[in-house]
């Protein structure tokens, strides 16, 4: 059971106190985009071996959303940051260096 | 035959006896007792029968390893089956049952698969499946079934008390033998706080006896300093009886607490922690020799038949036979010795030891067989000789010797199960014969931090000097790595350095055993796998570890093969002729052992499982024989039958009083969430598939929310409080689901917006007051003025009835003149009595959520989850006008442009008339065309107010249908036919909302 730093509440919290949001920093598609944008925000997710970043919220607590880096192999979690943010900050980046040389950096 | 010692026994107290009963029979045992060396103290050996060939089976074990003795134990609401007895203590009164046989243990009608064992050989269940078609319906099928399970389920509620227990803690040591007291000895004074969990009730594993028994004063010693310091130190928590059964990631660890104190109910607790730091010193486990017929009863584990004498003073047998393949076993025959117990021999698999303790044995006069081993054990239900063969060879009988017990022993394997349960790898030990914890591959913290360190036998060291010599080290090298702070500990060994105990790697004996003995060399007791299953097994080609062990069920059992992993291994290794470090091993799981499911449960049972939400009127709904219906996690009045009343009756009566006089409805459940802020409008314009910011103060606008596949997600009344304030109601089920998504788009997506929301269903509860005589009722608290003027259609106002405050909303979701009143939850109770008793003069009627629905479908209102299932969108019901073409942006906006939202064939709402009209459509049936599927009926009633059968449908193209019959289809094989109509039914002008 994973145990995750909440930003808001500036504690860590179990999982069970938290529920999934899948993949972070995906882009909103208005009725603007062309079709293939708009398919790809509805529909495709990637499915990362290794380092993923994706959306949390503390639901049985401040109810606030935030951001987590986490390795799916190891579930090693290399910080969580706030919702608002578009990117993974570099604190955050660096922070996966640290412990994987090989990390290519984030992905759109 | 075994029996009980007249002195002796660390664990027992004499003085008090405890009365059990087994299989009816009453017997006595010692407090202190388990129930298996109760068993063993009333000379009950044959314990069991086997799980597929109904072999008799005796107590093999000591601990929680045991494959054989399990037990129903306990009666009625404390009843427990597959319980190993050897981790039972025995209680007063204490009721235990043998199982897996029919109609007795001694003469079991199944145990004639034993003479057909051939049958049921390694995957046998799985070529049933071939051939013939028919054998396995009426021959395997109800065969397998009959025959599956051991124990039998508790017909009763499980009334034990259970309990879930949180704790953080800096360190958790797992195990308190020599290795976990040394390891908490050494963590302390750091301002750490140290959890110790130990799953026996005392600390000192193994060692205890040692210092009870002999002349080794420097154990008594290091126990008695140790045992202080443990009690002295503020900052080491110690839990007897726990077991931990499961690892997880980042450091939690699920704990067992089974508190057997006191007669009758006892508190099991389950703990969930989460330590920063794992110190494993869980030991080893003993692990049997693989020889023909090794399975009877009265032979044992060799540390075992030695606790059992030590702990208990329970003797196996008077004339018992070791059989060996290492040092340490010696210690159990010297110790028999020494209490005048006849050994007639030793076999020893290896060719010669010149260990001490071996020699010891010698001086003692046991005679010692080298290169010897077990060929064949003589008895039907116990042991009654052995014949003795070489290793090498087939097994060739030199000399029979007769006994009543057998200890076997075939070296020990770490305790490495919790390792493994969160990544932990392994490296196999060939020298030994063990897979151990690899200490370049351990499990990781959350910050990919090495989180657990394996200490003492667990981690392949054996010798107490070693252990006292190692975990200090240990602990002080890894204190940085660990992140624990660094303070050199140091602690003198008492121990001196002895020569090794060695093991050789050697399983199965003889070597060369013909075919007849392999079918009785059994490696899995508890699931009764034979070496010949294994190595049928590998010969089919299941040469991966992990599917000769589905294949043949190896350590599939409830002791997931603690005893049999290895040998396991090692024949698969043997008959595939590759190295055991290239077979590998199966993957060790929580939990480390069987708990029960109450447990899991823990105080959220009965009452506590769900809770029922309920809402202020619910005690006068009750009071008034509501039938309950759940919505949601609700439970709403369904319908209030009076005296001897149908249920149809009673619906006709309900609806018929809204469309000709007046009724009240409990719709206390219906989501309310309030938005407010400067962009409150802004944020549900983008929320909302039609415009809210436009709406003025004081009215009401029903709106419907889409998902971004533009597909129907909720609907409701929004209403505006004031310029900056507006309550969305949503429906009853719906409420946490659209307040999550509205909290959702605003922190994720337009954080930018200065809006607030909370979610106050449970605040206002809500009473609707619908009929033409609804004016009238309302009319009778002077204070209100509601004519239509006053209060027109969709407005709403604040006013006070009698003393209590109401916000009266005029909407209507039956189509009659109707009123909501939402007032503080508070005194909703008091509002709906008020109401009841101002209604009497108009003969009012409580209705239910059955009418309710009646009502609406008479109108063709749409209810989320009825008319909508994800995939329709507004248009599909025929709502185009609630989609704003003027909004630059909402949810859904772009998904209404794709060409597959705008295709004719799409299913589309409309109202179905069956031709015989008494006919009620079934929920649910399907549309069919020229054979096919063209749509379903979703809501279907027989409607009081007209008089027939009604319903609303999703159909292929519908609305273009109008006026044509169709055929509805549903499970009987009648066609019903029916004639598409538009879907509001009744009053389709919208004469009467105004009374």
């Amino acid at each position: 059971m994973l145990y995750l730093f909440c930003p808001t509440c500036q504690r860590d919290c179990d999982e069970t106190e938290l529920s999934c949001g899948g993949q972070a920093h995906l882009i909103r598609r208005d009725h603007a985009s062309s079709d293939k944008d708009f398919y790809k925000y509805q529909y495709e997710r990637k499915n990362d071996k290794g380092i993923i970043f994706e959306r949390w919220r503390h639901v049985y607590g401040c109810g606030k959303w935030f951001h987590t880096a986490r390795c799916t192999i190891t579930n090693q979690v290399f910080g969580s940051y706030s919702a608002k943010e578009v990117q993974p900050p570099k604190s955050i980046l660096a922070n996966i260096r640290r412990s994987r040389v090989d990390f290519k950096g984030w992905v759109k | 035959m075994s029996s009980r010692l007249p002195h002796e026994g660390s664990r027992i107290n004499r003085k008090k006896t405890v009365d059990f009963r087994f299989n009816g029979k009453n017997l006595k045992g010692f407090d202190g007792d388990t129930v298996a060396s109760a068993l063993l103290a009333n000379n009950e050996l044959f314990v069991a029968r086997s799980f597929k060939y109904h072999r008799p089976r005796g107590i093999f074990s000591a601990g929680e390893e045991e494959p054989n003795a399990l037990m129903g134990i306990g009666e009625g609401s404390f009843f427990e089956p597959n319980i190993r007895a050897t981790e039972v203590k025995l209680k007063q009164n204490m009721n235990v049952e043998t199982q897996n046989h029919w109609p007795s243990l001694k003469f079991d009608f199944l145990s004639i698969n034993n003479l057909f064992s051939r049958f049921f050989a390694a995957g046998f269940y799985y070529k049933t499946f071939m051939w013939p078609r028919a054998a396995w319906k009426y021959l395997f099928e109800p065969m397998i079934r009959r025959a599956s399970g051991l124990g039998k389920a508790p017909v009763e509620y499980d009334e034990e008390h259970y309990e879930h227990i949180y704790h953080h803690t800096d360190v958790l040591i797992i195990g308190g033998g020599l290795a976990g007291i040394t390891a908490a000895k050494a963590l302390r004074d750091r301002g750490l706080s140290i959890m110790l969990c130990e799953k026996d009730c005392v600390i000192g594993g193994r060692y205890l006896e040692d210092c009870k028994s002999g002349n080794q004063e420097r154990y008594k010693k290091l126990h008695k300093s140790s045992m202080e310091i443990l009690k002295k130190s503020q900052d080491i928590s110690v839990k007897l009886n726990t077991t931990v059964t499961g690892i997880f990631d980042h450091g939690f660890v699920l704990a067992y607490e089974e508190n057997q104190h006191g007669n009758i109910a006892s508190k099991k607790a389950l703990w969930k922690i989460r330590a920063k730091t794992i110190i494993l010193c869980t030991g080893a486990i003993e692990r049997p020799l693989v020889f023909p017929d090794n399975d009877l009863p009265g032979i044992m584990l060799a540390m075992s038949v030695c606790d059992y004498l030590q702990k208990y003073g329970v003797l196996l047998g008077d004339r018992l036979v070791l059989t060996t393949n290492n040092d340490y076993s010696y210690k159990t025959v010297i110790e028999l010795k020494h209490r005048g117990i006849d050994i007639p021999v030793v076999l020893d698999a290896r060719a010669s030891s010149d260990n001490p303790i071996v020699k010891e044995a010698k001086g003692l006069g046991i005679r010692i067989l080298f290169g010897k081993c077990i060929g064949k054990v003589e008895g039907k239900r116990k042991v009654s000789a052995i014949g003795i063969c070489s290793v090498n060879g087939e097994g060739t009988i030199e000399e029979l010797i007769p006994c009543n017990a057998i200890a076997v022993s075939g070296g020990w394997t770490p305790n490495v199960n919790l390792w493994s349960h969160c990544g932990g790898k392994l490296v196999w030990d060939g020298e030994c014969g063990f897979y151990k914890p690899d200490p370049e591959n351990t499990p990781t913290g959350r910050e990919g931090e090495t989180n657990m360190l394996a200490l003492g036998a667990c981690a392949g060291v054996f010798s107490d000097y070693d252990i006292q010599d190692q975990v200090p080290r240990k602990i002080n090298q890894l204190s940085s790595r660990l992140k624990i702070k660094s303070k050199r500990y140091i602690e003198t060994n008492i121990f001196s350095k002895e020569p090794e105990k060695r093991t050789i790697p050697t399983f199965v004996l003889p070597h060369g055993a013909s075919k007849d003995k392999q079918n009785k060399m059994f490696i899995d007791f508890q699931n009764d796998v034979k070496l010949s299953d294994l190595q049928l097994a590998a010969q089919e080609g299941f040469e991966n570890v992990e599917h000769a062990k589905r294949y043949t069920t190896l350590g599939m059992a409830t002791d997931q093969g603690k005893t049999s992993n290895i040998n396991g291994i090692y024949v698969l290794s043997q008959s595939l002729g590759k190295p055991v470090d290239k077979i590998g091993h199966t993957t060790f799981r929580p939990p480390y052992k069987p708990i029960p499911l109450g447990l899991i449960a823990g105080q959220y049972a009965k009452k506590l499982f769900k809770p029922v939400r309920k809402t202020p009127i619910d005690k006068w709904n009750s009071l008034n024989n509501a039938i309950w219906e759940p919505v949601a996690d609700w439970r709403r009045a369904y319908a209030y039958p009076k005296g001897k009343e149908s249920l149809e009756e009673t619906l006709n009566r309900e609806v018929l009083s809204v469309r000709k006089n007046v009724g009240l409805l409990d719709s206390s459940t219906l989501g309310k969430i309030l938005v407010k802020g400067p962009d409150a409008g802004r944020f549900l314009d983008l929320i909302y598939t039609n415009l809210m910011s436009t709406l003025i103060a004081g009215k009401c606008r029903y709106g419907i929310m889409c998902n971004e596949a533009g597909f129907v997600f909720d609907d409701g009344v929004v209403v505006r409080l004031n310029d900056q304030t507006f309550l969305c109601h949503t429906t009853s089920g719906g409420a946490d689901r659209v307040y999550a998504w509205l909290e959702e788009w605003l922190q994720t997506e337009w954080h930018h917006l200065k809006v607030f929301i909370v979610n106050l269903t449970e605040q206002y509860s809500q009473i609707a007051v619908a009929g033409p005589k609804a004016r009238e009722l309302l009319q009778t608290f002077r204070s209100i003025d509601l004519s239509a003027e006053k209060l027109p259609f969709m407005n709403f106002i604040e006013t006070n009835i009698d003393d209590i405050w109401v916000r009266i909303y005029r909407v209507s979701f039956s189509g009659e003149l109707s009123y909501e009143l939402a007032v503080n939850s508070n005194q909703a109770e008091e509002l709906w009595n008020k109401l009841v008793k101002a209604g009497k003069k108009y003969k009012v009627q409580p209705y239910g959520t059955e009418a309710l629905h009646i009502l609406r479908a008479e109108k063709g209102f749409i209810v989320v989850g009825d008319e909508t299932d994800g995939t329709v969108t507004p248009h599909d019901l025929g709502m185009e006008w609630i989609v704003s073409k003027k909004k630059n942006d909402f949810i859904g906006k772009k998904a209404f442009s794709l060409p597959h939202l705008n295709s004719i064939l799409r299913k589309q709402l409309v109202g179905i008339l069956t031709l015989d009209k008494d006919k009620v459509l079934p929920d649910g049936c399907h549309a069919v065309e020229d054979g096919k599927a063209i749509g379903h009926v979703t809501s279907t009633y027989f409607s009081p107010t007209l008089k027939r059968s009604i319903a609303l449908g999703l159909i292929e193209n519908g609305r273009s249908r109008k006026g044509s019959t169709l055929e509805f289809e549903s499970s009987s094989k009648e066609s019903t036919f029916a004639k598409i109509v538009d879907p509001n039914f009744y009053d389709p002008e919208g004469t009467k909302h105004d009374g």
